[in-house]
């Protein structure tokens, strides 16, 4: 071999190995920013997944409740706990002058009292007692017991006071101040209060508004892809549909909210706010996600099969029911998976149809008014309270986690299907 | 086959014409296929005798531009007649392919397809019949008989094709369709083919297009030989190979070229 010969190979290799260098460096980019991302949201999120108790002496006076003896359960629903309640937060210091009352009362949620009363509820045989009862901690308390509160500022710029940093400090040193799993994150719906605000509106909104697209979309973009791509003679007018579905996969999600909002909502007056107008809103821009992936996966079953079905005297219906669709089906659902994960996690046009709007009831069908997760993302992030941050992080992995649990549950229908036909 | 010295034709192309869109693909052929033969297509790549072949079980249908003109007798009924039944004239004329195509299903699957589309047996029992006198005429029975619940694409090129075959045969038709059945096989599964050509003309009329004049000289009783859309001699394989009466059949014969 001569000199430049082998000159020409050695570049040759030399080039090879660059490439593989620049493939490597952009995995390791990517692989980057993941971490990176994930980091973030976890280093900021995880705080959300525990919530703060202070532990607070309570005396059940049946005078203060305006409790008669031998109180009936019904006795005890009407009673009133406003007074014990208020009186246990101000005992927390006993030298407390009316605004520092006020301040102590603020320490908790305004759910105390609620959270008193179960307690009583739960066991009726603590009045005229006195018991330590867990209540929920304020929501800024909540931030400065986690860490999350810059306590150095100047205390008019702060939402705590000096005083009540005091007495926390105190409950603190005592031990009377908790953390645990906060349950209540997936039980309750939203709040203007973080320390109350949960996903379970919003993740019931989500569950059902992806519930309503899956139905409507699978079927009538099965049957459109199917009927299009076995059965359509290939003319002009077919060509127009074809072409219009790709530019329909390529319009911005809020002019299908748009849509929703001038049709399902103005013309066919649906209820507003509600995971069924939602669904419908989401099922327009995912149909043509469907019936490109459905037509995809028609298309990759080769023809050798369906001559051969036709050949044994299938008619075009049975060729198609018996060989091609099932064959395409694994195609088909990982791009209905795929469609709806897209849906799942859209925002624009559920804020049109008013799945914005604030939601603190819990979704029991598609017709109740619901938030979704990453509306609910959106709303907590533009709230101004330091506790929806760490809210935000943690919505955001609820939402991951959703879309994984699809992805995988997609993966495995995909094999079992895939397994049976090969 | 001779009944009294007439031989029996099985279908009666007159005049047919086909057409891809504009192009002509197929001029005025005129060809009769007799009865429990074997009946040789013969040819270059591109002279149409795959596309005749599909012309008679009215495969072509499946392309949108072809067109078919012309009269195909199968029995005296033309099969280009509106009043046809593409689905029943399918089911009496079956057809193998250039490449194996088992459907991605179990070889018991694959040969009773046919059957339960076409409402042929009433019972389990009929089904299994069936499909072991299928597999049995395609002499691919003792090969499978213990995995027939396995998938049929699992099996070597040779046996798929004769899956294929059997699957044909599983609706018991009077003629079929090869085409070119051998191209993508090794010699060893090509001779296996070849003699279970020989053995099925006894039951079926049998039409093969080929491109290996060997195999048609070996399989074959009667040869048509097509050249650029037209049918230019067709008559008795030993006619056509040792004395043939166009010079283009000779050249071609010969491998002067094609």
């Amino acid at each position: 071999m001569n000199k430049s010969k082998e000159q020409l190979l050695n570049k040759r290799y030399k080039a090879e190995q660059r490439f593989r260098l620049y493939g490597l460096s952009a995995i390791f980019m990517a692989l980057l920013f993941l971490t990176i991302f994930i980091f973030k949201i976890f280093s900021t999120g995880y705080s959300a997944f525990q919530k703060t108790w202070l532990i607070v002496p309570v005396t059940f006076d049946a005078e203060l409740m305006m409790l008669e003896q031998n109180p009936s359960n019904e006795d005890l629903q009407d009673a009133d706990y406003y007074d014990i309640a208020l009186k246990s937060m101000a005992d927390l210091d006993p030298n407390a002058n009316e605004d520092q009352e006020n301040e102590l009362k603020r320490m908790v949620s305004y759910f105390f009292e609620k959270e008193i009363k179960n307690e009583l509820i739960n066991n009726p045989g603590l009045i005229g007692k006195t018991k330590e009862v867990y209540l929920t901690a304020s929501d800024d308390l909540d931030q400065v017991f986690k860490g999350n509160y810059p306590r150095d500022l100047p205390e008019d710029q702060r939402r705590v006071s000096d005083y009540q940093l005091k007495i926390f400090d105190q409950l603190v040193a005592k031990g009377k101040v908790e953390s645990k799993f906060n349950i209540s994150f997936f039980t309750y719906a939203d709040s203007r209060e973080p320390e109350l605000a949960g996903i379970a509106s919003s993740f019931m909104g989500s569950i059902f508004s992806i519930l309503v697209c899956l139905m409507i979309a699978f079927p009538v973009a099965v049957l459109a892809a199917i009927y299009l791509e076995e059965f359509a003679p290939k003319n002009r007018f077919t060509d127009f549909i074809e072409v219009n579905i790709n530019n329909l996969a390529a319009v911005p999600s809020i002019v299908f909210g748009l849509l929703g909002l001038g049709v399902l909502l103005a013309i066919f007056h649906l209820p507003r706010s509600t995971p069924l107008v939602g669904g419908i809103t989401l099922s327009l821009m995912t149909l043509p996600t469907i019936i490109i992936a459905a037509r995809a996966s028609l298309k990759a079953v080769p023809p050798s099969i369906r001559e051969a079905a036709l050949a044994m005297g299938a008619s075009r219906m049975q060729t198609t029911m018996h060989h091609t669709v099932p064959l395409s089906m694994p195609g088909t659902l990982s791009g209905t998976i795929i469609g709806l994960a897209q849906a799942l996690g859209e925002t624009a046009p559920l804020i049109l149809i008013g799945m914005v709007a604030f939601v603190n009831t819990i979704p029991g069908s598609p017709m109740d008014p619901a938030a979704s997760l990453p509306v609910q993302i959106y709303i907590w992030a533009e709230s101004a309270e330091r506790g929806f941050v760490e809210k935000v992080s943690a919505c955001i992995m609820v939402l991951l986690g959703f879309l994984i649990i699809m992805n995988l549950f997609a993966q495995i229908i995909r094999h079992k299907f895939e397994k049976k036909w090969s | 086959m001779k009944k009294n010295g007439v031989k029996m034709i099985k279908i009666k192309a007159k005049n047919v014409d086909v057409f891809y869109g504009k192009k002509q693909a197929l001029y005025n052929i005129g060809l009769d296929i007799e009865e429990n033969q074997v009946t040789a297509l013969i040819g270059p790549s591109g002279c149409g005798k795959s596309t005749f072949l599909r012309c008679l079980n009215r495969m072509n249908d499946v392309i949108d531009i072809c067109s078919v003109k012309g009269e195909i007798l199968i029995n005296d009924f033309n099969i280009n007649d509106k009043s046809c039944d593409v689905v029943r004239l399918r089911e009496k004329i079956g057809m193998v392919f250039q490449k194996p195509n088992p459907f991605p299903k179990t070889v018991y699957e694959n040969i009773s397809y046919g059957p339960t589309i076409h409402g042929m047996a009433q019972s389990k029992q009929e089904m299994d019949e069936i499909v072991e006198t299928s597999l049995k005429k395609a002499a691919l029975w003792e090969e499978v008989k213990d995995r027939l619940h396995e998938p049929g694409t699992g099996l070597s090129g040779g046996q798929q094709q004769r899956l294929c075959i059997a699957r044909a045969i599983s609706v018991r038709p009077e003629v079929i369709l090869m085409d070119e059945p051998c191209s993508a096989l090794d010699p060893i599964a090509t001779a296996q083919i070849e003699e279970l050509i020989d053995e099925l003309k006894k039951e079926h009329t049998i039409i093969i297009v080929t491109h290996s004049m060997a195999q048609a000289a070996r399989v074959s009783q009667n040869t048509g030989f097509f050249h650029l859309g037209h049918l230019i001699e067709h008559g008795s394989t030993d006619k056509i190979f040792k004395n043939p009466d166009n010079t283009k059949t000779q050249d071609y014969i010969t491998g002067r070229f094609g």
